[in-house]
């Protein structure tokens, strides 16, 4: 039996609306690339008791876990989307083996990735980013010991709050430097998410007693002996040397969007959270009928936003499919715009507070910026300045966006280098055109597919 | 290279019971966890040369984005550690250099 929605990601928003529409009466098929359901945000949460030390904001998604236990969803772990067919359906990949999900409604909840923080000595064995070591902390129990954070946000609070609650606190903390006069002008609008500002302000009471740089550029990392990390910056008291056994970097999230953009959805950029994303409504509909976008994916809210965004959109699809009327799905919605309203008031704040520096948009020439193909920023700004002025050219220039990652790692910082060298707006240069697969999956994989009847997962 | 783990267990992890191969040496993990998670917890050092520079490299994102903690896992050349349950008995080989067409089992 095919199911009536299929839905790409099980973070906050996939998870919401899979529980809103299966209790409407949809049967759901929820594809998600992690072992267990949760997101990055509530990642490996069904698995993590006993970790408190992660503090309460975590356990929060206990809730979006135990919605998932409904007869109408059926939750795909390990499941790889590769492409959204719109003849086929959603095709997705386990364990070598692709299999095809088909139904008439599509829901994308692909969530965020961390923005790149290219800078020379990205690269190195010991240089990670943050978020990166706060999924170890909730997968792994892992702790990162003897490390720096450097860079901006909310996040490096966060992690570095987790740390010292799990016995490991960072030896600095790095900031990029907060432009807080432009962001205190934001403030009032941001009052609504009152709430959130009082727990960061909390957080940041917490991380008293951790080294603090501020106002920090020209990050630069080198090896040490034995793997250790030099960390060498500059800020207004002059350069500075720390090192450390771990060096943990992050700039915010952007969405991500290699599969809305595989599928030709439109894309608006972003200004202010320099990034692109689906163009969608009021009920996350992207430019293409029958599919949704909800959660990061369509633009960075956060978990609270992703929430609101999943559930408007399983009213929308619930009234598509003829299970619910106009005005009771509108009904269901007035709350629910009300809770995005509040969450997304602070973005406003977050992004004027914790900019992201131009040098990171475009680092300094002998910074590697695409990881796969080991391009410098410096090769891209001689293609650029030789006529490559696309990411299309680059590409064809210089393979930047060709490796595993398919750009992933290096694509707003080749827009960064092209728009610093010929001047153009970023908006102006993409998106890039992203194609199926979206990511690898071997040629006997799509051959075996061609073989097989079509499944219903 | 013997750089030592970057990570320590937080407390009150259970033990890392299930036995993998890491080039012939034992390589341990906790049942939940990933490949990427056990080779990082082993050691600080490169889990893979680059294709193009020889440039050492281990994970990085731990989300399935970057495809820098790629490795060789039961023959299947590529496979994202960080995307990979551990489970007992997984033979894993360090990638150096680029894989060839072939390399396929």
């Amino acid at each position: 039996m095919s199911p009536d929605l299929v839905i790409i990601g099980a973070g906050p928003a996939g998870m919401t609306a899979a529980r809103i529409a299966a209790e409407g009466g949809l049967r759901v098929v929820l594809l998600d690339e992690q072992d267990r359901a949760g997101g990055q945000i509530y990642r490996n949460l069904g698995a993590a008791a006993g970790r408190d030390w992660l503090g309460p904001d975590y356990a929060r998604g206990a809730d979006l876990l135990r919605g998932l236990n409904h007869p109408g969803i059926t939750h795909q772990p390990r499941a790889t989307v590769w492409r959204v067919d719109a003849a086929r359906g959603v095709i997705w990949s386990r364990d070598g083996e692709s299999h095809v999900t088909a139904a008439p409604h599509v829901l994308i909840a692909t969530g965020a990735q961390e923005r790149p923080v290219p800078f020379p000595g990205w690269t190195l064995p010991g240089v990670m980013p943050a978020g990166a070591a706060q999924i170890l902390m909730k997968q792994s129990g892992m702790v990162a010991q003897d490390a720096i954070l450097a860079g901006a946000g909310p996040l490096l609070y966060l992690v570095a709050a987790q740390m010292i609650a799990a016995g490991s606190p960072p030896k600095a903390l790095v900031e990029t430097g907060t432009d807080l006069r432009h962001a205190l002008a934001k403030l009032p609008r941001a009052l609504p998410a009152a709430m959130t500002l009082a727990k960061g302000l909390g957080l940041i009471r917490r991380i008293r007693g951790i080294p603090r740089h501020h106002g920090a550029r020209d990050f630069r990392a080198v090896a040490l002996a034995g793997g250790r990390i030099g960390f060498g910056f500059t800020t207004r008291k002059g350069p500075q040397e720390l090192d450390c056994g771990l060096l943990l970097t992050h700039l915010g999230v952007i969405p991500q969007t290699h599969l809305t953009r595989s599928m030709g959805l439109t894309h608006d950029y972003d200004v202010a959270q320099q990034a692109w994303r689906p163009r969608l409504d009021a009920w996350g509909g992207s430019s293409r009928r029958g599919v949704r976008v909800a959660g990061d994916g369509g633009g960075i809210g956060g978990a609270d936003a992703a929430r609101a965004q999943g559930a408007l959109a399983a009213l929308a699809i619930l009234h598509d499919a003829g299970r619910l009327d106009l005005d009771e799905r509108d009904r269901r919605a007035r709350p629910l715009r009300r809770a995005l309203a509040r969450a997304l008031s602070l973005r406003p704040f977050l992004d004027a507070a914790y900019p992201v520096p131009k040098a990171f948009l475009a680092p300094p020439d002998d910074t590697i910026i695409c990881r796969c193909e080991e391009v410098t920023a410096g090769a891209v700004r001689e293609a650029a300045a030789c006529g490559a002025h696309g990411l299309r050219l680059m590409r064809t220039a210089l393979r930047t966006g060709m490796g595993p990652c398919q750009g992933r790692m290096c694509e707003p910082t080749v827009t960064g280098l092209i728009a610093q060298t010929t001047g153009c707006a970023p908006s102006a240069l993409g998106p890039g055109r992203i194609r199926t697969p979206v990511k690898p999956v071997t040629l006997a994989e799509i051959a075996a597919l061609g073989r097989q009847p079509e499944e219903t997962a | 290279m013997n750089a030592a783990s970057r990570f320590r267990d937080a407390p009150g992890m259970a033990p890392r019971s299930i036995r993998m191969s890491l080039d012939g040496e034992t390589l341990l993990a906790r049942p939940g966890e990933t490949v990427a998670a056990a080779l990082l917890a082993q050691s600080g050092d490169a889990t893979r040369r680059t294709p193009v520079s020889g440039a050492g490299r281990t994970a990085f994102c731990m989300m399935g984005v970057c495809f820098d903690c790629l490795v060789t896992i039961d023959g299947r050349p590529n496979v994202q550690a960080c995307m990979t349950p551990a489970r007992d008995g997984m033979v894993i080989r360090r990638q150096i250099g680029a894989r060839r067409l072939g390399d396929q089992p």
